[in-house]
């Protein structure tokens, strides 16, 4: 092959590349898309709610959690594993939200406005906004690629909680902004359990997140975002607008970073730039690299494993009666230690994350399935 | 000095040139793909050949010269071009390695989608709409071309013939009236080459009349498909016109290739 000098540069492949799934199986789609995702979150749904109704308050809180970190995974792992832009600034693009979700819910207390459509309201303010701030990073982000890319959005990372400590006037520096704290409604009776309440809440934002992205990920934008990540300039005269593409990658990653922040901000009712440390944002790219990078799957892993490992440490001390030094030690390092460990073991073993694997291994077993179907009715 | 331009005129350069500082890519080149005919651009390495396909999709300005698509002046984006109905395919193969080759050649079609972002959002009928019915045109296209069976592989594990099909698929989806192929025998082999020739011969006469631009080293197939040929050196064209003069001018003997020419070529 000769190769005539090109002024294109030929876009770099993404480090990232070795992690990345292979193209989705050929699923015909039939149906409406709507529908079949809607059944499933109905379903998924239900399933959950009934689970609710079952666990403690702490326990709850729990499943809010994962709700509100799914929030940002699966936004978070559209971005990076199927646009294939790095993103070390999600942690403060949940900060924003959340701190976003705070001042709305504050100004509308002392504005005295109460009703059941001020918590959609804020939650609503805190998708705008960070979805702006997702704008913002993202017209810079276009233009940036691999190493430089990661620079910027760590930049991000570090930037915003260090904002919340300059401007104390408006974000009251390391002691946060507290708010009104959600109640259930009366009509689930005087006695309902505050915390489910919340798992319930944190539920719906999560199933919405995760339809909407099913629902992009299997359009024209999908494949676009996929094709762009895969070769820019293939994908420039396919017909793609590639700039722009990377663009609202960034605002729909965004939008539910911000949504997820403004529902874990809503579990504690209230904020503060401890809760977003650089840390935050380095175990969200390590939780959907371990799930199953540029899948939605997988983003429900990753975030089971945040709350998992956030809680881990908390656990070992309660069972393994530890001095109180060492239990001190393990709750700053014993999270991202095991994190960097599983992530080297993915890494090595299974690229494809968790969800990776249990595709391969439905993928055996029916391929298994189907064998032996054929060898029963050789005929057909 | 140029006739008057009429609708039917397809690409045009003008007296194009490209610099890249003290480089002199292309100088004074001047060519036109008229609706329905194939145009081969051939010439040594390093004569511009490639220069002059990323003027015409728009990744690189030509500093001196214009450009005209049916004698309206042109200034060409990459992106923008499939909706005027201008396709290329890449040297090498260019598909995008995590779409099944069903995805690469409905991408090729992206700029026919009729839903919009919320429709897509919201999962709503326009957009699963506007997949079937790209999905069955890019079907109907692989099973043309020979390669239908393989809608639901990776590129990765196909052979590069199959390969290089499936990247012409993905320039014809978008039904285009000027088709732009750099290099397509690339790495083919003497079959493969036949059959590539026999599908550019027929290009003209598919949908609406498809004019192409062909940059080729091999000779064969250039001699073969081409009405028009164009000879590039040292970013000067040299020689223009019908296989036939081109293959007895002396210049193109001496600049080409030093001496004889080839009786037949072979993919480099």
């Amino acid at each position: 092959m000769t190769s005539t000098p090109t002024e294109i540069a030929p876009a770099a492949p993404s480090p990232l590349r070795r992690l990345l799934p292979g193209a989705p199986a050929g699923r015909e789609a039939r149906g409406s898309t709507l529908l079949r995702h809607l059944a499933v979150a109905v379903f998924v749904g239900t399933l959950v709610v009934l689970v609710t109704n079952q666990l403690a308050p702490y326990q709850n809180l729990q499943v809010a959690r994962v709700c509100a970190f799914l929030c940002v995974t699966a936004g978070h792992t559209v971005l990076v594993g199927l646009n294939g832009q790095l993103s070390l600034g999600h942690g403060a693009l949940m900060a924003t939200g959340a701190y976003t979700m705070a001042l709305t819910q504050q100004a509308l207390d002392e504005r005295a406005v109460r009703g059941w459509w001020t918590l959609p309201a804020s939650l609503l303010a805190a998708v705008a906004v960070t979805a702006l701030g997702g704008l913002v990073v993202g017209l810079a982000a276009a233009r940036l690629r691999g190493p430089y890319l990661a620079g910027v959005t760590l930049a991000v990372a570090t930037l915003v909680p260090a904002v919340t400590t300059i401007f104390t006037g408006v974000f009251n520096g390391e002691q946060g902004l507290p708010f009104p704290a959600q109640t259930p409604p009366a009509a689930l009776g005087a006695y309902f359990q505050p915390e489910r309440w919340l798992a319930w809440i944190a539920l719906a934002a999560a199933l919405l997140t995760m339809l909407l992205l099913a629902n992009l990920v299997r359009s024209r934008f999908g494949r676009s975002l996929r094709a762009v990540r895969d070769d820019e300039v293939a994908a420039r005269l396919a017909g793609i607008p590639v700039a722009r593409t990377q663009v609202l990658a960034f605002v729909v990653s965004a939008a539910c970073a911000g949504l997820g922040g403004g529902v874990y901000a809503m579990l504690t009712a209230t904020v503060a730039p401890g809760k977003f440390p650089l840390d935050l944002s380095l175990f969200l790219l390590m939780a959907i690299v371990i799930g199953g990078l540029g899948s939605l799957a997988g983003a429900v892993w990753g975030a089971v494993l945040l709350v998992a490992l956030q809680d881990l440490p908390g656990l070992l001390t309660e069972h393994l009666s530890l001095s109180a030094g060492l239990a001190q030690r393990l709750e700053g390092n014993l999270a991202l230690a095991v994190f960097g460990l599983v992530l080297i073991v993915v890494m090595l073993a299974a690229p494809g994350g968790i969800a990776g694997g249990v595709r391969a291994v439905r993928a055996r077993l029916l391929a298994a399935l189907r064998r032996r179907r054929a060898t029963r009715s050789p005929d057909r | 000095m140029s006739p008057p331009a009429t609708a039917a005129d397809g690409l045009a350069l003008h007296h194009v040139g490209v610099r890249f500082g003290g480089l002199v890519a292309l100088d004074d080149v001047s060519l036109r793909v008229p609706p329905g005919r194939v145009v081969g651009v051939i010439g040594p390495n390093g004569a511009g050949k490639t220069t002059l396909f990323n003027v015409a999709c728009g990744f690189v300005r030509p500093t001196e010269g214009s450009l005209t698509l049916d004698g309206r002046p042109f200034r060409p984006r990459p992106h923008a071009l499939t909706r005027l109905g201008i396709a290329r395919t890449l040297q090498g193969v260019g598909l995008f390695a995590g779409l099944t080759v069903l995805e690469n050649v409905v991408a090729g079609a992206s700029h026919t989608a009729r839903a919009g972002f919320a429709a897509a959002l919201f999962g709503l009928p326009r957009s699963d709409n506007d997949e079937r019915r790209l999905r069955a045109a890019a079907l109907d296209l692989l099973a043309e071309l020979g390669i239908g069976k393989y809608a639901d592989a990776v590129p990765a594990t196909l052979p590069y013939p199959v390969r290089k099909r499936v990247a012409l698929a993905r320039a014809l989806i978008a039904r285009p009236r000027l088709l732009l192929l750099d290099e397509p025998a690339g790495g083919l082999g003497a079959d493969d080459v036949a059959e590539l020739a026999d599908l550019v011969r027929a290009l003209p006469g598919r949908d609406d009349g498809c004019a192409v631009l062909l940059v080729e080293h091999h000779m064969d197939l250039v001699m073969s498909v081409c009405h028009d040929l164009v000879v590039l050196d040292f970013g000067k064209v040299i020689a223009a016109g019908p296989p036939e003069r081109i293959r007895d001018d002396p210049r193109v003997t001496e600049a080409y290739l030093g001496a004889d020419v080839p009786a037949e070529g072979s993919a480099s």
